[in-house]
């Protein structure tokens, strides 16, 4: 989260070269080189079937049939977070946090409960999944993910299934925790705002390749300043191919011109 | 997120239910203000309202009995009926042969449960299994298994080895396709999860695989107790010398039409039964599912 973790041992954690993922005819990765340091927030930012989930699946080595070639370094300890929660709808909240921790039961649970109650949800520990909202079934799913104390965080579209007040919600949490956890991040996301909210770095993906790598400039207070947020933005969104006549029109305007344009 | 959702069975009771339109009069009644819309739906549900048919069918029969409309030799009166099984339980003749059949229809299940549980899994885990397994099962799928039984016959006799035989492959049929369709259908999605988990194959298929399994295994249990209950009136045609199929075999010889419908009527009984008893197990073992019926 914070500029200031980019100092000494900050070998890349996460090596991407010349990667390479076809499938059937398409190819839909060609050529990607990316690096991620420990603790750095990567927001990777791209249209839809631009190869976003392609790149964190290769990542997160759940990509067996596709072909392809490159190198990809990535720590031991990795968590992915989809954008459905996943869970296992006959395993209680706790149950499912600790699924994937080895060793003995109560340690286990006893971490899963801290971890369930970083995401606000101890008290629900012995709640079925189905008993939950969408968002908090989603911060079940990153407690399950945090409790492994992963140095790679794969963030696939998150939030992409919720509400946009909720949805807030979440991207507070998830600054809050990555903050405390310092893992890396990587969060494919197609929201510029989501990206440049919670990351350090955006990366674009635009035909097979990392067209841009653009650091956020984030003040004393890890936020981004008001002037710095919207050039950004402006700059993403034409880099994703969306010009912004709407933001300057007045909204009635802009459905004059659509009628026109019928 | 759910596992594939198994085809739930209906009672005939619940379509009689859905089908007895009360209250129709209320909708009926025209429209009060010109803001109100027409109601197009069936009415208003009534507990116990499937109970209507049975009922109406009862009033027809005993009015028809008391009118001397329905020939005694044809369908004895509902009284009549109603003494002979008060009789038949009295002596204990009842008692007797419903005993027989139900520890014939039992063993028959057993058998088949364990059997179809076992192959399935086999069949389900692995590839190898399949191949061996699948392929049998599947011709034998389109064989009925009622067809078998002259073969049967010949190899274990007309006695009890015969009949438990007929009953269990009848189970063991719906519990294998269930087992093995659950198994296969493992949501690519919870195996990815297990595989960013890191879970070892035998944690994968303890907590992720065969949990999802049990809504199919609860189903193949319903089928089957449906099979045995088929199988059992079959094979107790088959020169039985007990049990309630016996008991109607012989009546018919006598033309005691009383005592075939009493046996009919406890056949009945024991599908019921056994089939709430499935269903109350299953609402115990699948709490964490979510269901339409709440």
């Amino acid at each position: 989260m914070n500029a200031g973790s980019m100092s000494a041992a900050d070998a890349p954690i996460v090596r991407v070269r010349a990667l390479v993922r076809r499938f059937t005819l398409r190819g839909v990765l060609n050529g990607v080189d990316l690096d991620i340091r420990r603790g750095e927030f990567v927001a990777l930012l791209g249209r839809s079937g631009s190869g976003k989930s392609t790149l964190l699946r290769a990542l997160a080595d759940l990509d067996h049939e596709a072909q392809g070639s490159g190198t990809i370094v990535t720590p031991e300890r990795l968590s992915v977070v989809f954008q459905d929660a996943r869970l296992l709808p006959w395993m209680r909240v706790l149950d499912n946090v600790v699924l994937g921790l080895k060793g003995p039961g109560a340690r286990a649970r006893a971490r899963g409960l801290r971890a369930l109650g970083e995401v606000e949800l101890a008290e629900r520990a012995r709640s079925w999944p189905y008993e939950l909202s969408g968002g908090e079934q989603q911060r079940v799913a990153l407690a399950r993910s945090l409790v492994r104390d992963p140095e790679l965080l794969l963030a696939d579209e998150p939030f992409g299934a919720l509400d946009a007040l909720t949805r807030l919600r979440m991207h507070a949490l998830l600054g809050r925790l990555s903050a405390v956890h310092k893992p890396a991040v990587l969060l494919v996301t197609h929201d510029v705002d989501e990206a440049v909210a919670l990351a350090d770095r955006v990366v674009v993906l635009a035909d097979g390749r990392l067209a841009a790598d653009i650091a956020v400039p984030k003040g004393r207070d890890g936020r981004v300043g008001v002037v710095d947020a919207g050039a950004l933005r402006r700059r993403l969104l034409a880099l994703l191919g969306v010009t912004e006549f709407h933001e300057s029109i007045p909204a009635s305007m802009n459905e004059e011109k659509l009628t026109i344009e019928q | 997120m759910n596992a594939p959702v198994a085809p739930r069975l209906e009672l005939t009771a619940t379509i009689a239910f859905e089908a007895v339109p009360i209250d129709c009069a209320k909708e009926a009644v025209p429209p009060a203000g010109p803001r109100k819309a027409r109601r197009l739906g069936r009415g208003d549900k009534v507990a116990f309202g499937w109970l209507l048919g049975p009922f109406l069918l009862l009033l027809a029969w005993t009015t028809g009995s008391a009118a001397g409309l329905i020939d005694a030799r044809i369908l004895p009166s509902p009284w009549a009926t109603l003494a002979t099984a008060v009789g038949l339980i009295g002596d204990g003749r009842l008692q007797a042969n419903l005993a027989v059949s139900a520890l014939r229809a039992g063993e028959g299940f057993a058998w088949g449960v364990l059997a179809g549980s076992m192959l399935g899994l086999v069949a389900g885990l692995s590839q190898l299994g399949d191949y061996a397994i699948d392929g049998l099962v599947q011709i034998k799928r389109s064989i009925p298994t009622l067809a078998l039984i002259p073969l049967l016959v010949l190899w274990f006799g007309i006695g009890e080895t015969m009949k438990v035989t007929v009953i269990a492959i009848s189970v063991f049929i719906p519990m294998y396709i269930q087992l093995h369709t659950a198994l296969r259908g493992v949501d690519v999605r919870r195996l990815e999860l297990a595989e960013t988990l890191g879970l070892s194959r035998w944690r994968f298929i303890r907590h992720v695989v065969l949990p999802g399994t049990v809504p199919g295994f609860m189903t193949g249990l319903r089928f089957g107790v449906m099979g045995a209950w088929l199988a059992l009136v079959v094979v107790e045609q088959l020169n039985a010398t007990s049990g309630i199929g016996y008991m109607i075999n012989l009546a018919r010889t006598y033309a005691q039409s009383d005592v075939i419908l009493v046996g009919l009527v406890v056949y009945a009984l024991l599908g019921l039964t056994s089939d709430a008893a499935v269903r109350w197990l299953e609402a115990r073992v699948l709490v964490w599912r979510r269901t339409l019926a709440g």
